[in-house]
């Protein structure tokens, strides 16, 4: 058997990534390039990588059963990757430290980030606090809204939020100001990408630093079960809390990847971030070819999620690969599904899961009741859900 | 030879410099933009530098990105674009016109699709923000072939072995981007855009064309001294949004024929 081997020496994942990019960054590009295939390796990185893993963020993530869950469903047992626990409470934290690290040898002493539900941009404010950087995030100010918390972490953390009012006001145009920081300051700025898109090495750097969590669920479900779920289920924005968990496991033969995007107010409405699910055709944005959401000109558009970490437009470029190639499967659930999914973890397990990560547990439910007893779907609990107590709130009509 | 070519070489035989307005299409709205362009022209514009809206104009700077906007607004893509440059070329079978924009518009139609579109719209030359050569071959080829010159942007930051790749990929001129960052940014640094065009012109005989951070007859004089041409968007752009219907072809004028008068003052 071939083993999986993406993507090409210039970012390509068959016609998808690439570096699709303004003249004025493919300097700096190439610089992070080399720079990330000197140290990718390098054991003395490797190690700083692990320690802060280890002692920062308190890795390894447990695996739990949901046994109460998986009783009240009926069918599959459900296990959870606990990303949750986290320091920073997201999955977001693992490629921060990893960028951060690279940021500190290429002597780049201000890092920039782009954020949707505000989880990227807290890994990075804190990554940023805890190596003496200069931190600036860029927000949309419509996620600013809806995600108050973490906008007031960022600040306690001493990064700058800058709010985005252009475009659509969330992740996608939060990404577009990020870029043209970084094309002005393009000397002395590390730009922290959080999901695997951008261009190249993006998308492979950021999978890369996530699969830590694939890593240690294949060693974890072999300890606990004596061997691997049939299916691994990972929401999906951007894709790189899925890409993290999914990356190891590609060459694993009988597990079924699963992707679960959001299907909003339902796909039929339109007002939806499903790129995948709903076939979009496939585009240019955020300096890489993938799946996008976009009208007869080619002009990307307003997409809705209930979750601000999966309104996005696009998806990584590997995702829009494990597709074709039908190694991985994508779906999509509806705001309202994933509330569900969220209330019934609270409930039945004692866990506040983020709204991203309700979709893969509401994805998680409806395949479970169609399989057996003896079967295992491992979730990736990509973060917790403290920070979207607001919009829960205010969705059951609830005051705090 | 293309319109592109004839007009750079015009120009040399007369000593001077081009003058290049950069106006987004559809703004303020589709009504406009035709009248405006030729208003562009008869104000002194040597070509016209005609953006094609995108919703996320990720190389552009806050005036740009809400002409855009307000372009959008009223439906304005890449096919409406092409019908303006049509109508232009109605009356006006002279100017050259150079589409610049993003590649996603382009890739929904495909390369060829397009070319074969720009062609019928008579368009010149095209500038794709995102599109760096490596990624591009297909465009390149099915532009060329048509005789539409895929035109490309040189930074202050493009080492000198990629401007070998760059000029090899590029016909009509070469595009030097003045400063490191957006559209309409801090003002550039003449001496240094000197330095750097004298390096570009080293390595190719085509016309080297700069802009980005041109925002008035100084400037513009100062950079007509040392380029071929002298590209001018945000200024404009920045007019048009602050006019109304009725004053909107006057104010044009007015600034237009002010640049004009520095490029042209350049070289004497």
């Amino acid at each position: 058997m071939q083993l999986y081997d993406m993507p090409d020496a210039r970012g390509h994942f068959g016609q998808f990534g690439g570096t699709f990019v303004a003249e004025t960054l493919v300097e700096a590009l190439d610089e992070l390039r080399l720079m990330y295939e000197k140290y990718r390796h390098d054991p003395v990185f490797l190690a700083e990588y692990a320690y802060d893993l280890k002692h920062f963020v308190g890795r390894p993530s447990p695996i739990y059963h949901a046994k109460r869950l998986s009783d009240k469903v009926g069918g599959a047992q459900i296990y959870l990757k606990r990303e949750d626990l986290n320091h920073t409470g997201a999955h977001k934290i693992n490629n921060t430290i990893g960028q951060a690290l690279l940021a500190k040898r290429m002597g780049k002493p201000r890092v920039i980030a782009e954020t949707g539900a505000g989880q990227h941009g807290v890994a990075t404010a804190t990554i940023a606090a805890r190596m003496g950087l200069e931190c600036v995030v860029y927000m949309g100010s419509e996620d600013i809204k809806r995600q108050a918390p973490n906008v007031f972490r960022m600040k306690l953390l001493g990064a700058t939020v800058v709010p985005v009012e252009s475009g659509s006001k969330t992740l996608k145009d939060a990404l577009n100001e990020a870029m043209r920081d970084w094309v002005t300051n393009v000397h002395n700025t590390f730009y922290i990408i959080g999901t695997v898109a951008g261009p190249h090495p993006y998308p492979m750097m950021v999978r890369d630093f996530q699969a830590i969590i694939g890593i240690e669920a294949k060693q974890q479900m072999q300890e606990m079960v004596g061997r691997q779920p049939d299916a691994v289920v990972a929401c999906v924005g951007g894709g790189s809390n899925a890409m993290g968990i999914f990356y190891p496991y590609i060459d694993v033969p009988n597990v079924r990847l699963i992707g679960v995007e959001a299907a909003g107010h339902g796909l039929e409405t339109g007002m939806h971030a499903a790129p995948l699910t709903t076939n979009s055709p496939v585009g240019v944005l955020h300096g890489n070819r993938t799946y996008l959401m976009q009208d007869n000109d080619g002009n990307i558009i307003e997409t809705h999620s209930v979750s601000a970490g999966l309104d996005y437009p696009g998806v990584g470029p590997e995702h829009a690969w494990l597709k074709d190639i039908k190694r991985a499967e994508y779906v999509a659930i509806t705001d309202d599904e994933a509330m569900a999914a969220f209330h019934n973890l609270c409930r039945t397990e004692g866990i506040i899961p983020a709204l991203e990560s309700s979709h893969a547990l509401a994805h998680a439910e409806k395949m479970a009741k169609t399989m057996r007893k003896d079967e295992i779907i491992l979730v990736n609990l990509s973060g917790r859900g403290d920070k979207d107590i607001n919009t829960v709130a205010k969705l059951a009509n609830i005051t705090l | 030879m293309s319109r592109i070519q004839t007009t750079f070489a015009t120009l040399k035989q007369h000593g001077k410099t081009a003058l290049v307005p950069y106006i987004t299409a559809g703004d303020p709205h589709p009504k406009h933009t035709v009248n405006l362009m030729h208003t562009l022209v008869k104000c002194g514009a040597d070509m016209i530098e005609l953006g094609v809206p995108f919703s996320d104009p990720m190389a552009d700077g806050p005036v740009i990105q809400r002409a855009s906007e307000r372009a959008l607004k009223h439906k304005v893509g890449l096919t409406a674009v092409l019908q303006m440059v049509k109508d232009f070329r109605a009356v006006d079978q002279k100017t050259p016109i150079i589409l610049m924009g993003y590649a996603n518009p382009i890739e929904a139609i495909g390369a060829k699709a397009f070319a074969d579109r720009a062609k019928a719209a008579d368009v010149d030359g095209v500038i794709t923000v995102d599109y760096p050569p490596e990624e591009c071959a297909v465009y390149v080829q099915e532009l060329r072939s048509r005789d539409i010159d895929p035109i490309f942007l040189l930074s202050p930051t493009t080492e000198p072995s990629r401007v070998d790749l760059i000029v090899k990929q590029a016909s009509g001129f070469v595009y030097y981007v003045s400063l490191k960052g957006v559209t309409g940014a801090a003002n550039l640094d003449i001496n240094e855009v000197s330095g750097r065009v004298a390096e570009i012109r080293k390595k190719t005989n085509l016309p080297v064309g700069v802009g980005f951070g041109i925002r008035d007859a100084a400037t513009a004089k100062a950079t007509a001294a040392i380029a071929d041409a002298v590209v001018v968007g945000s200024r404009i752009v920045t007019t048009i949004e602050s006019s109304t219907d009725e004053n909107l072809l006057h104010n044009v004028a007015a600034l237009m024929t002010e640049l004009k008068t520095a490029v042209d003052a350049a070289k004497q």
